[in-house]
């Protein structure tokens, strides 16, 4: 049977266009799912993909290697993608600048709770140093959260994926919990979802409001910077 | 499409000049879009020049389907799985807790202090959409 499977896949799998296709084939499934679930943010797209297609990779044996071949033409676009969200910030920033002070205080309190609670849990339970070191840029951005823990010792492929996971988390929990609040205002929203959040979460805010984007592209690139200079402060602490 | 996509690499390739002449922590797309809001915010001036239509469309094109582009990191999720499933616990609480924690608190400051008593706020009520924000 798997010989079988090998045959059929084996002379298309090299192909990187082949993991491009299924790629964006998956988050379109995905979001199709979201529309089908009015929107909830519990069906995130970007989790439905990255199940469907780890399933695939899997049951195909193939490497993640191979996956990246094709997939990297995608990912090359976060780049100039995270170049625009300069966009919505500039079209909103009389808002920004009413705000300075808010955005300071809320985003100072949001990256030292996101960095302190992550290490503090996984420590109290039990989990390893490298383990705390690797969660604890977790919230920043891609880039900024693997730069770090590479830099304070922890696993820069393991900060990744915990970056994804958790931009997933507050992505479907962040607005309920907000709306729970009683916070509707999309700058708060925007913001939580860009410091707590970063890429994945400010996506679901921006999908929905404009002002929210600018906000959560202002709490992304806010909160790497932080990030970056008080996760190396705990490192140094906890040695 | 092609101004904009030149415009957007363009900073994103400045931003990584800077990155590596400076040694920044920040990365070169982060240090772009500082400075591609910086440009535009000094190019709309007072009376808030609309931006480039063509730059406007295709950034917002993109930044709509920006989830998409999370999709190849986080597949590579599979590539940690060993090191997930020793501590898959201790990992699963920290990120759920401190993830929902951090949303509150940034959420809920932020709540507290747009809405604190003070100098009457520019905007007290919101455009729910794509107003325009008029300016004062």
């Amino acid at each position: 049977m798997t010989s079988v499977i090998e045959n059929l896949w084996m002379p298309v799998a090299p192909t990187p266009l082949l993991w491009l296709t299924v790629t964006i084939m998956a988050y379109l499934v995905g979001r199709f799912v979201q529309r089908a679930c009015r929107n909830t943010p519990l069906a995130n797209p970007v989790l439905i993909a990255i199940v469907i297609i780890v399933a695939i990779l899997l049951v195909t044996a193939t490497s993640y290697q191979t996956y990246f071949g094709g997939a990297q033409f995608i990912n090359f676009l976060l780049g100039p993608t995270t170049v625009a969200l300069a966009i919505p910030l500039a079209k909103n920033i009389n808002y920004v600048r009413s705000n300075l002070s808010s955005i300071g205080v809320a985003l100072l309190a949001g990256s030292v709770t996101a960095i302190a609670s992550g290490v503090a849990i996984v420590l109290l339970m039990g989990g390893s140093h490298t383990v705390a070191l690797s969660i604890a840029p977790k919230a920043a951005t891609t880039p900024i959260a693997m730069a770090v823990s590479q830099e304070i010792g922890g696993v820069p492929a393991l900060t990744a994926a915990l970056v994804i996971l958790g931009g997933i988390v507050a992505a479907i929990v962040g607005q309920m919990l907000l709306n729970g609040f009683r916070i509707k205002d999309w700058r708060a929203h925007g913001l939580a979802a860009g410091v707590a959040g970063g890429g994945i979460a400010a996506a679901q805010v921006a999908s929905k409001d404009e002002l929210g984007a600018a906000f959560a592209a202002l709490g992304i690139g806010l909160n790497g910077l932080l990030t970056a200079l008080l996760v190396p402060l705990l490192a140094l602490v906890l040695k | 499409m092609l101004f904009a996509l030149l415009v957007l690499i363009g900073c994103q390739l400045i931003g990584e000049l800077a990155r590596e002449a400076f040694h920044l922590t920040l990365p070169g797309p982060v240090i772009g879009m500082f400075l591609l809001a910086a440009i535009l915010v000094i190019r709309g001036g007072k009376r808030q020049r609309p931006l480039p239509p063509d730059l406007e469309k295709t950034g917002e094109a993109l930044i709509a389907s920006m989830g998409l582009l999370f999709v190849p990191a986080g597949v590579g999720v599979v590539a940690e799985a060993d090191l997930l499933r020793q501590e898959w616990l201790p990992i699963v609480v920290a990120l759920c807790v401190s993830t929902i924690l951090s949303t509150a608190v940034t959420g809920g400051v932020m709540h507290f202090m747009m809405n604190r008593p003070k100098r009457p706020s520019v905007d007290s009520t919101l455009p729910q959409g794509l107003g325009e924000p008029s300016h004062d």
